[in-house]
C-alpha cells in the first residue's frame, strides 16, 4: 500500500458509460419495449377479438396521425421550444380544405390546400418564436385559439361533407391488404424523421439548440432559423394529418381534432423526449405512440370507456417522469 | 410611484384599452354601459378573475397549473353528489369541502412539483387528463340536473346583497385578499423571489420548493370554491363542464401583463386580464356579432399581450444599461 501512494498510479477513467449493450438494456427505449410487450400480451390473453389482422389494423388509426405531429413536435421539444397549435392547425386546414372543395376543387388541390395552410400557419408560429422572441407556449396557446377560432367563424355550427370519393383514399385507403395508406404514411415520415433528427447537421443542430440556445449561436448554428423550421415542420405534418382525418372522417366541423395537443405532447414525454428539452429519439416516440395506440384499443375491446383510459395514459406520463426522477437523484441533478 | 410611471403601468394601459372598448360599444349600444349591465358583465366574469389570480401566484414562481378546469370540474361534481346525498349539509360546510377538496388536488400538483421534480407543464397535463377521468368514474357519466340540487345550493351565489350578487361579492373579496397577499406579505413576496431567480431565492433563505407547493394548493383551493360556484351558478354538473377554461384562465394572466417567465405580474392585472376577456364575451351578442368570433379575437389578443410583454421586458433592460454607461 505504501508503495501505491508514493508513485502516483494512472487512473483509469472510461471513456463510455458502460459498454453500448449495457447501456442499450438499461435505455428508455427499452423499456418502452418491454411495456409494448406487456401491452400487447395483456391485451392478447383479456380478449379473444385483439389477435385478428384487421382489428388491429383498425387499431393503427388510433395513432398514425397524432403520431405523424408527434414527430415533428419531439424535435421542436428537443430543441426547447413547444407548439400547442397543432390541433388548431387541423381544424384550420380542414376547414380550407372543406372550403376548397366547395368551390370544386379536386383531390390533389385539396391536399396541397391542406399542407400548404398547415405550412402557413406553422410560419405564423415560426415568425413570432423566433423573430419576435416570444415564449413559444404562450404564443402558441394563442395561435391556437386564432386558428381554432377562424374555423368557427367560418363554419360556425356547420359541417363541410362535400368531399370527392377519391379523397378518401388518404384516411380510408389501403396500399396492401390490411396495411393502410395512414400507416405507411406513418412508417415513412418515421424513417426520414429518424434520419432527419439522428443523421443529418441539422438533427445535430436542433441537440445543441436545446441544450444551450447561447453555445449553439456562439458555434455558429442559426438558432433563429432552426427554430422557424422546426415550427413549419410541425405546421406541415399537421396539415398532412389534417388531410388523413378529414378523408377519414369525411367532414370537418371546428371542433376537429380538440383536445389533440395535449394528447400529441404526452406522446412525446411518454416517448422520452425531455420536456425541458435537449434530449430524445425518435424511436421513443414510435413506440411510445404505438403503445398508446394499443392500450386505446385494448380498452375499448373491454368496453372500457376512452376516459377511463384516459386516467391510464395520465397515470402513466406521471409515473414515466416522475419514477426515474425518484429513483436516480442523478436524472434530478441534469435540471 | 411618481404619476407618469403610474399611467405608463401595464394597468393603466390595459384599463384605458377596457375604458375605451365600453365606450366605444356605448356608443351604438348605450344599454350596454348601464350600471345594471355592467355588473352583469362583472358577476358573468367573476369566476374567471378568482381563477386567473390562482393561476397568477403559480405563473409567479415560473410553474403552470393546466389542471384548474378540471378540478374545478371534479370538486364541483363530489360537492354536488354529496349535497344529493345528504341535502341537509348547509352551504357555507360546502364551500369549506369545496375549498379542502380543490386545495388537495392542487397539493397533488404541488408534491409531484416538489419532491418528484417533474417539469409543471407535465405534471398538470397528467392530471388535467385524471381528473376529468375521475369525474367520469364516480358519476358514472351521468348528468346532474338542476332539478335534483337543493334550492339552496342553487340560491347562494345569485343571492342580491347591496346590489350585488354574493358571486360578484366572493370575486371582489379574492380581489382584496391577494392584492394585500403579494404586496404585503411575505409569502406573497417568495412568490416573485421564486420566479424572479429561484437560486438568488434559496440564499435568501426561501424554499423554492414549498412556496411552489403553496402556489399549487392556493390555485386549487380556488378551483374547487370556483367548482360549487360554477354548478351552483349554472345548476348543472357533469363531466365536460368548464373543458377548455385553463387556457382562458392563462389567456387572462397573460393579457394582465404576468410574465410566463415568472416574476413580474400583479393581482390588478390578473383582474383587468380576466375583463378585458369577459366584456369580449359579453359584448359580441350586444354589438350583433357571431359568438364565434370569441375565439379568434382572444387568440389575436393573447399574441398582441404576449407580445407587448416581451417588448416591455426588454425595454427594462436597455434603460438600466444605458444609466450604467452614463454612471461609468
Amino acid at each position: 500500500m505504501s508503495d501505491a501512494s508514493s508513485t502516483p498510479q494512472p487512473r483509469h477513467i472510461p471513456d463510455t458509460l458502460g459498454t453500448r449493450w449495457g447501456r442499450r438494456l438499461r435505455s428508455w427505449e427499452t423499456l418502452l419495449i418491454a411495456v409494448l410487450i406487456a401491452v400487447f400480451t395483456i391485451n392478447a390473453l383479456s380478449s379473444p377479438y385483439f389477435l385478428n389482422a384487421w382489428n388491429l389494423s383498425d387499431a393503427t388509426f388510433n395513432f398514425t396521425e397524432k403520431a405523424m405531429i408527434a414527430f415533428a413536435m419531439a424535435m421542436l421539444v428537443i430543441a426547447g421550444e413547444i407548439d400547442l397549435s397543432v390541433a388548431a392547425i387541423i381544424a384550420l386546414a380542414s376547414t380550407a380544405m372543406g372550403h376548397a372543395a366547395t368551390l370544386g376543387f379536386g383531390t390533389p388541390a385539396l391536399v396541397a390546400v391542406g399542407l400548404l395552410t398547415g405550412l402557413a400557419c406553422g410560419a405564423f408560429n415560426g415568425l413570432l418564436v423566433a423573430r419576435f422572441n416570444l415564449p413559444s407556449i404562450v404564443a402558441t396557446i394563442g395561435t391556437m385559439s386564432l386558428f381554432r377560432g377562424i374555423s368557427f367563424i367560418v363554419l360556425g355550427d356547420k359541417a363541410y361533407t362535400e368531399y370527392p370519393d377519391s379523397f378518401a383514399f388518404f384516411g380510408q385507403g389501403y396500399v396492401w391488404w390490411v396495411i393502410s395508406f395512414e400507416l405507411v404514411l406513418f412508417a415513412v415520415l418515421a424513417l426520414l424523421f429518424w434520419v432527419l433528427l439522428h443523421r443529418t447537421s441539422f438533427g445535430r443542430a436542433v441537440y445543441a439548440v436545446g441544450n444551450n440556445p447561447t453555445a449553439a449561436l456562439f458555434s455558429g448554428i442559426r438558432v433563429a432559423r432552426v427554430k422557424f423550421m422546426l415550427f413549419l415542420l410541425t405546421g406541415l405534418t399537421s396539415g398532412i394529418a389534417a388531410v388523413c382525418l378529414t378523408a377519414r372522417l369525411g367532414s370537418t366541423r371546428p371542433s376537429i381534432a380538440f383536445g389533440w395537443e395535449l394528447e400529441i405532447v404526452t406522446m412525446v414525454v411518454l416517448g422520452g423526449v425531455n420536456i425541458l428539452g435537449g434530449s430524445g429519439s425518435i424511436g421513443g416516440v414510435v413506440l411510445a405512440a404505438i403503445i398508446m395506440g394499443l392500450v386505446t384499443f385494448g380498452f375499448g375491446l373491454m368496453n372500457v370507456p376512452g376516459i377511463v383510459m384516459s386516467i391510464f395514459i395520465g397515470l402513466l406520463l406521471i409515473a414515466v417522469i416522475g419514477i426515474p426522477r425518484l429513483v436516480s437523484p442523478q436524472s434530478r441533478r441534469v435540471e | 410611484m411618481t404619476m407618469r410611471r403610474l399611467l405608463q403601468s401595464r394597468e393603466a394601459i390595459l384599463l384605458a384599452v377596457l375604458v375605451a372598448m365600453v365606450l366605444a360599444i356605448a356608443a351604438r349600444f348605450p344599454q350596454f354601459a348601464a350600471p345594471a349591465s355592467l355588473a352583469n358583465v362583472f358577476n358573468d366574469t367573476a369566476i374567471l378573475i378568482i381563477l386567473a389570480l390562482g393561476q397568477m401566484v403559480v405563473i409567479l414562481t415560473r410553474c403552470i397549473d393546466l389542471s384548474v378546469a378540471a378540478n374545478l370540474a371534479l370538486t364541483g361534481m363530489i360537492v354536488a353528489l354529496a349535497s344529493l346525498a345528504a341535502p341537509a349539509i348547509p352551504v357555507p360546510l360546502l364551500i369549506l369541502m369545496a375549498l379542502a377538496i380543490g386545495g388537495a388536488l392542487g397539493a397533488v400538483n404541488g408534491i409531484l412539483v416538489w419532491k418528484a421534480h417533474i417539469p409543471p407543464i407535465v405534471v398538470t397535463l397528467g392530471t388535467l387528463t385524471i381528473y376529468r377521468g375521475v369525474i367520469f368514474l364516480i358519476s358514472g357519466g351521468e348528468w346532474i340536473n338542476a332539478h335534483e340540487m337543493s334550492d339552496a345550493f342553487k340560491a347562494f351565489p345569485r343571492t342580491v346583497i347591496l346590489g350585488l350578487p354574493v358571486l360578484s361579492w366572493i370575486a371582489i373579496a379574492t380581489v382584496a385578499l391577494f392584492a394585500v397577499l403579494v404586496t404585503r406579505m411575505p409569502l406573497g413576496r417568495a412568490f416573485y423571489a421564486v420566479g424572479g431567480n429561484p437560486h438568488a431565492a434559496v440564499y435568501t433563505g426561501i424554499d423554492v420548493g414549498r412556496t411552489r407547493f403553496a402556489a399549487f394548493v392556493i390555485s386549487g383551493a380556488l378551483a374547487g370554491l370556483c367548482g360549487y360556484l360554477w354548478v351552483a351558478r349554472y345548476a348543472v354538473a357533469y363531466v365536460d363542464i368548464a373543458a377548455g377554461f385553463e387556457l382562458d384562465v392563462i389567456a387572462a394572466c397573460v393579457i394582465g401583463g404576468i410574465s410566463i417567465a415568472g416574476g413580474i405580474g400583479s393581482a390588478g392585472g390578473a383582474v383587468l386580464g380576466a375583463l378585458f376577456i369577459g366584456v369580449i364575451k359579453n359584448a359580441l351578442p350586444v354589438i350583433n356579432v357571431s359568438p364565434f368570433w370569441q375565439l379568434a379575437i382572444s387568440g389575436l389578443a393573447i399574441i398582441l399581450a404576449v407580445a407587448f410583454n416581451a417588448r416591455a421586458e426588454r425595454r427594462k433592460g436597455r434603460v438600466i444599461l444605458k444609466r450604467a454607461e452614463q454612471a461609468a
